[in-house]
């Protein structure tokens, strides 16, 4: 009905400029009633993020003096490729997911606040595709891994520093549980 | 349940809608040839909570497009041609004068009208009178903005149109809409995880975004109708950059599921993903040209991100953008003939305009962090993100790099804005 409506008041609105003015004051106004453009938002939508469920996560995951506790790679100003010194940490975590096959991880690559911001979540991606490409490489297997970008979107450190970009240019592993 | 539940949400959004800051708007730069107007305040305006005699007036000066000449405190104001003081405005140099009047009516509702005058010719160019309730006096203020810019330049107004936009407020982030003045904000999604890309139906009833409260990038789609949102592109991996098609039947996407990040175009609810780019190389941002029988979009196939077009139906893209190694974010005005896009120089980041026949650029801005273009729907503006002292805020600037504004919200982060479509398409 109110579609109905928004409808007619379009066609007056087009039929009147369409029209030609008229000399005679009265005749030259055209009556027309503004319905509004498009409906106000009914109802703001709140969203609470979810994660999984925290599975019992190994204190190994968890203890700074293993290996496995560091979970990040970072990279060179609009570059991908990870770096050789990256090597055994991934290697000790593709190691982890083969010995564990119910054990899920979530890479998310992250990139600096310059540029696009679309062009950022690719490029946040390619990060992420070749840190997973490489565990893969070592022993993980398909289903235990899921790439993502988080683009420029969270930012470990916000000054405009090179400092800061090059903490946020990252690729952070995360196991089922920690996201 | 679900009763009490829509009710919350109805509260918390007029709770929002009550404490939200405005968006306020500052001229920086002006037109060449504006048109000389006066706007008589409108006899028995004072009857409504607003003066639409102020916010017409507002409007055109905004648009950049027309000199303001004082209208004076005439009062009685004219509500009659047969009042109009032609000799006066003619010595003033005016090309066009305003009155206007409002009357309550038996209903309780309002009766605005006007006319819109010719000075050299002493005839009326146009008048329209609208019935409103107590609730529609900007919009009838921009309906009437939008007559009289369409009869002085020729081009359809935009002053009926809405903006949305992304605001951060800590660790809050808000897809709002707005008018294209930037007044009457409304929040249409509030989240603790970012939202961007938020791009608008062709019809103005739905946007999709992304959204990354699954904390990853997924695709919605939002009906400002209804409040209902949908998730329509969730696979593996990322998924982001929606632009609609211009039926508004499609989106195109950019999904990292196959690996890399690549474009498919999906029906509007989700349904039938088609893969259509095919590179190792990164591929985003896709956006329509008119017709929809194209696309417009960022590639690093060449070695550093360019503009390419290809047909949607596939087969070889063509590169469109060459100077600069940094060159993304592709949009095109409606008539196809003029495609912006951010382009880094140095370290800047900066619009630009391409005439796509005469391949003749244009720098548009000069900021530092430059992005997220959008054309107003008759393409005479081009709102876009920017940073001042380290923080987002909107700006907005002409086709022509002439008339520039700077939109603020106080206290806030701004950005991702997107320019909707003409209300009643």
């Amino acid at each position: 009905m109110r579609k109905l409506f928004a409808v007619a008041a379009m066609m007056a609105l087009l039929a009147g400029c369409a029209s030609t003015p008229v000399e005679e004051p009265k005749a030259a106004v055209e009556d027309r009633t503004p319905s509004t453009a498009v409906p106000p938002p009914p109802g703001v939508t709140t969203v609470t993020p979810v994660g999984p469920k925290a599975d019992q996560l190994p204190s190994a995951l968890k203890d700074p003096r293993n290996i496995l506790s560091k979970r990040s790679i970072f990279y060179d100003y609009d570059k991908y490729d990870v770096k050789d010194e990256y090597k055994p940490l991934l290697q000790a975590h593709a190691r982890f997911l083969s010995q564990n096959r119910n054990f899920k991880m979530l890479i998310q690559g992250n990139c600096d606040e310059r540029g696009s911001r679309e062009y950022n979540i690719a490029l946040g991606q390619k990060r992420a595709d070749g840190v997973k490409k490489l565990l893969l490489l070592m022993g993980a297997q398909e289903s235990q891994i899921e790439s993502v970008s988080l683009g420029e979107e969270k930012p470990r450190c916000t000054a405009a520093t090179e400092d800061c970009y090059s903490q946020n240019r990252r690729s952070d592993m995360l196991y089922g549980g920690e996201y | 349940m679900r009763f009490v539940f829509r009710s919350i949400l109805l509260l918390l959004a007029l709770a929002c809608t009550g404490a939200q800051a405005q968006l306020s708007i500052e001229i920086t730069g002006g037109g060449a040839n504006q048109i000389p107007i006066g706007i008589m305040r409108f006899a028995g305006e004072e009857i409504l909570s607003q003066r639409i005699s102020d916010i017409v007036e507002a409007d055109l000066q905004r648009s950049g497009r027309f000199r303001m000449l004082f209208a004076g405190n005439v009062d009685p104001p004219p509500a009659e041609v047969a009042q109009v003081n032609y000799a006066d405005w003619k010595n003033r140099s005016a090309d066009a004068v305003v009155i206007g009047s409002v009357a309550r009516l038996a209903d309780g509702r309002f009766e605005a009208r006007f006319r819109l005058l010719d000075v050299p010719k002493q005839t009326q160019i146009g008048g329209v009178a609208f019935t409103l309730s107590a609730q529609q006096v900007r919009t009838t203020a921009h309906r009437i903005a939008d007559v009289i810019y369409e009869k002085l330049t020729g081009d359809r107004g935009v002053f009926s149109t809405r903006i949305a936009y992304v605001v951060k407020q800590g660790n809050r982030f808000e897809l709002q809409i707005a008018d294209a003045d930037g007044a009457g904000a409304q929040t249409a999604l509030a989240s603790r995880e970012p939202i961007m890309s938020p791009s608008w139906s062709p019809d103005g009833t739905r946007l999709a975004y992304v959204s990354f409260e699954n904390k990853k990038p997924v695709v919605y789609v939002h009906s400002l109708v209804s409040g209902q949102r949908q998730a329509v592109a969730n696979f593996k991996g990322s998924n982001s950059a929606p632009a609609w098609s211009s039926d508004g039947k499609q989106l195109a996407v950019v999904l990292s599921k196959d690996g890399g990040s690549q474009i498919y175009l999906i029906s509007a609810d989700g349904s039938n993903p088609r893969r259509i780019t095919n590179s190792a190389s990164i591929d985003t941002e896709p956006f329509f040209a008119p017709g929809g029988d194209a696309i417009y979009f960022t590639s690093d196939r060449g070695g550093s991100p360019q503009i390419y077009r290809m047909s949607t139906t596939g087969g070889d893209a063509t590169r469109v953008t060459f100077d600069g190694s940094y060159n993304v974010s592709p949009r095109v005005s409606g008539d196809g003939k003029t495609l912006i896009y951010i382009a880094r120089d140095g370290g800047r980041f900066q619009l630009k305009s391409l005439d796509l026949a005469s391949r003749q650029s244009q720098l548009l801005t000069d900021g530092q962090h430059d992005e997220s273009p959008s054309f107003a729907p008759n393409g005479k503006m081009i709102l876009y993100a920017t940073q001042t002292n380290n923080r987002g805020s909107l700006a907005a600037v002409s086709s022509d790099g002439r008339v520039k504004q700077r939109l603020s919200v106080q206290a806030a982060d701004v950005r991702e804005p997107a320019w909707g479509p003409f209300f009643n398409n």
